[in-house]
């Protein structure tokens, strides 16, 4: 039973930044319809601003996290403004190609920077609690709740402003949001740095949990895809409950059938889900 | 009688190709072109489906790698002459893409990239893991170097060279083939418009799935000729990063043409082994020339060619031979 609820917490931890990471791909998919492969490759530059702000200038964790967030902000904006927009008319397999040209470039760019090998960052908040016999470590439980507070943050922001709404807007019709006097070059960008900053706090949550290196994008990219698939491309609540469901069946299966297969579920879930369901669960009416 | 024309350049690249391993000498180059010449089977697999029928798929680089390994199990743990190896590597790759064609074809463009990912990293992820067949991250070891077929041996560099060049000019002559028939403007409609073409009476699914099975058979081909040639491989010729190089050879010598994967397939693969200071980092110059390439050439090297020479022919004046043509013309 122990287990079972220690696996239980792990998934929640898991879940809430598989959610983080697949809250930005999915408002970026909802407003431009682009599948933005180089997402993970924010997630990683996230990792390493992070990480490089607390050890070459040693300021604490949650302003490196700040400047992170800002940093990686401004980068997706740059990606909207220089790449993005440049191929709204184009065919949909062009901003595909151009989304991985920019991942290959970030790669490189970071294992040129940063070098190739794993780094481990150190959290402030190491300590161990013990919780009815159960142990959680602080960082973990930090994850939860700094998750949720970002969700509830970004619901606010969505629904009770006018800049949020705008984003609703847009999704619902570009064409719609343009008539009723909405910047749709504006939106767009802002929706990309929202995207790049959600991406930046996730993996400064996750990074004292697991490792920072160049690869450290790509498992967790492609499992958000699987998550705003299952959630339904674009729709926000499905990517949060889509990400703690990835949470939940990773950490009871490396449980409970095999620790070697793990990363195998979520890829096993997807191709079940679109073999079912080639739209995805949730698939709004439109196609 | 012009003697620069496209029949007579093409006779002499293939000529040039084929007296290569005479005048070159240099065993180097004649590896690295025999490597490029096997990515470029990959690519024009790729390009079938992604440039002509217009699915763009990110599972290749794992039917090569099946194509790979099963050459590579078949020959090393069964014991099976090359010849029957190939071409039960070929089945099997094509067996596999058929089954998952029939799945994967049922998503449509954003879904049909990412489907094709993920099976992509299940490929991967089941070569590595399962040690018990594939020898997992130790890889396979000792493939026999292609067998001779009659007094003809495979032993020397050149001779695989030739070997595989004759492969080449095979699939490119098959892709020549396709996309100038009816199957090929069958593919190319689907990618224009895949409801239209419904309309029209194609029945798009069982082409989608023939363009699926036809390019899952060159990756697979390729793989299968790149592990006698190389005679070791190892989990990761079935990884992402393999399959963005092929999509960026694809890319920069232009989706959607004939010429394009070869062109690029050899200009990248010399560039970078010139570059080999710098192989770790060469997507930082790679990478953003992608992103360029597909904004402002999205059709490739071979695709700015073909738009060039189409401007400069309407840019020369019309060939005046009488005035009476062009009054009927006006008329």
């Amino acid at each position: 039973m122990d287990i079972l609820i220690q696996q239980l917490f792990n998934g929640l931890t898991i879940g809430s930044v598989y959610s983080l990471v697949a809250l930005g791909l999915t408002l970026v998919y909802g407003i431009l319809h682009i599948p933005n492969f180089a997402h993970g490759a924010l997630y990683m530059l996230g990792g390493y601003i992070t990480l490089s702000m607390m050890t070459l200038y040693g300021v604490n964790y949650w302003f490196a996290m700040f400047v992170s967030v800002i940093v990686v902000g401004l980068m997706g904006v740059l990606l909207e403004r220089f790449v993005f927009r440049l191929l709204r008319e184009a065919p949909p397999l062009h901003d595909k190609i151009a989304a991985i040209g920019i991942l290959l470039f970030l790669e490189a760019f970071a294992q040129f920077v940063w070098g190739a090998d794993f780094h481990t960052m150190t959290s402030p908040y190491d300590q161990v609690v013990n919780i009815m016999g159960l142990t959680f470590t602080m960082q973990r439980l930090l994850i939860i709740v700094s998750a949720i507070v970002v969700m509830i943050l970004l619901y606010l922001f969505l629904k009770k402003t006018y800049t949020g709404s705008t984003i609703i807007a847009m999704s619902q019709s570009r064409e719609g949001a343009s008539l009723v006097g909405i910047n749709i070059n504006k939106v767009a960008m802002l929706t990309f740095m929202i995207s790049g900053g959600l991406a930046a706090i996730a993996s400064s949550l996750a990074s004292p949990i697991n490792l920072v290196f160049p690869g450290m994008g790509h498992l967790v990219i492609l499992k958000a895809f699987v998550i705003i698939i299952l959630g339904g491309m674009g729709s926000i609540p499905g990517a949060i409950v889509g990400g703690y469901i990835l949470g939940f069946s990773e950490s009871l299966g490396a449980t409970y059938i095999s620790n070697d297969y793990k990363d195998i579920i979520a890829f096993v879930l997807l191709v079940v889900i679109l073999t079912v369901k080639p739209t995805g669960l949730f698939a709004k009416g439109e196609r | 009688m012009k003697i620069l024309t496209k029949r007579n350049g093409i006779i002499a690249l293939i000529i040039l190709a084929f007296l290569f391993p005479i005048i070159g000498q240099n065993d180097y180059y004649l590896h690295m072109l025999t490597l490029s010449f096997i990515w470029a089977i990959a690519v024009y697999g790729i390009n079938l489906l992604s440039g002509y029928t217009g699915y763009l798929s990110l599972a290749h680089a794992g039917f090569f790698a099946i194509g790979a390994y099963s050459l590579g199990l078949l020959t090393v743990k069964s014991g099976m002459n090359f010849w029957l190896a190939l071409v039960g590597a070929c089945l099997i790759t094509c067996a596999i893409g058929f089954v998952i064609g029939l799945i994967a074809l049922r998503t449509k463009e954003h879904f049909f990239a990412i489907y094709t990912l993920c099976v992509g990293y299940i490929i991967y992820l089941v070569i590595d893991k399962w040690e018990g067949l594939t020898e997992g991250v130790r890889g396979l070891i000792g493939i026999p170097a292609p067998g001779n077929i009659g007094p003809i041996t495979f032993d020397t560099a050149a001779s695989q060279y030739y070997l595989v060049l004759v492969f080449l000019l095979a699939v490119i002559i098959v892709m020549y083939r396709i996309i100038h028939s009816l199957t090929g403007r069958t593919y190319m409609a689907i990618r224009n418009s895949e409801d239209l073409a419904q309309t029209i009476g194609i029945s798009t699914m069982k082409n989608k799935l023939t363009a699926f099975v036809l390019s899952t058979f060159f990756a697979g081909l390729a793989g299968a000729l790149y592990a006698s040639f190389i005679r070791f491989i190892g989990p990761d010729i079935g990884s992402t990063s393999i399959m963005f190089d092929l999509l960026m050879y694809l890319l920069v010598g232009g989706i959607g043409t004939l010429s394009g994967p070869l062109v690029g397939t050899l200009l990248l693969v010399i560039l970078s082994q010139n570059l080999q200071f710098l192989q770790e980092y060469r997507m930082l110059i790679f990478g953003p020339l992608l992103t360029l390439i597909i904004i402002f050439y999205p059709r490739g090297i071979a695709g700015a060619i073909f738009d060039w020479k189409i401007k400069r022919k309407d840019k020369k004046p019309p060939v005046l031979r009488n005035d009476v043509s062009i009054k009927v013309e006006e008329g």
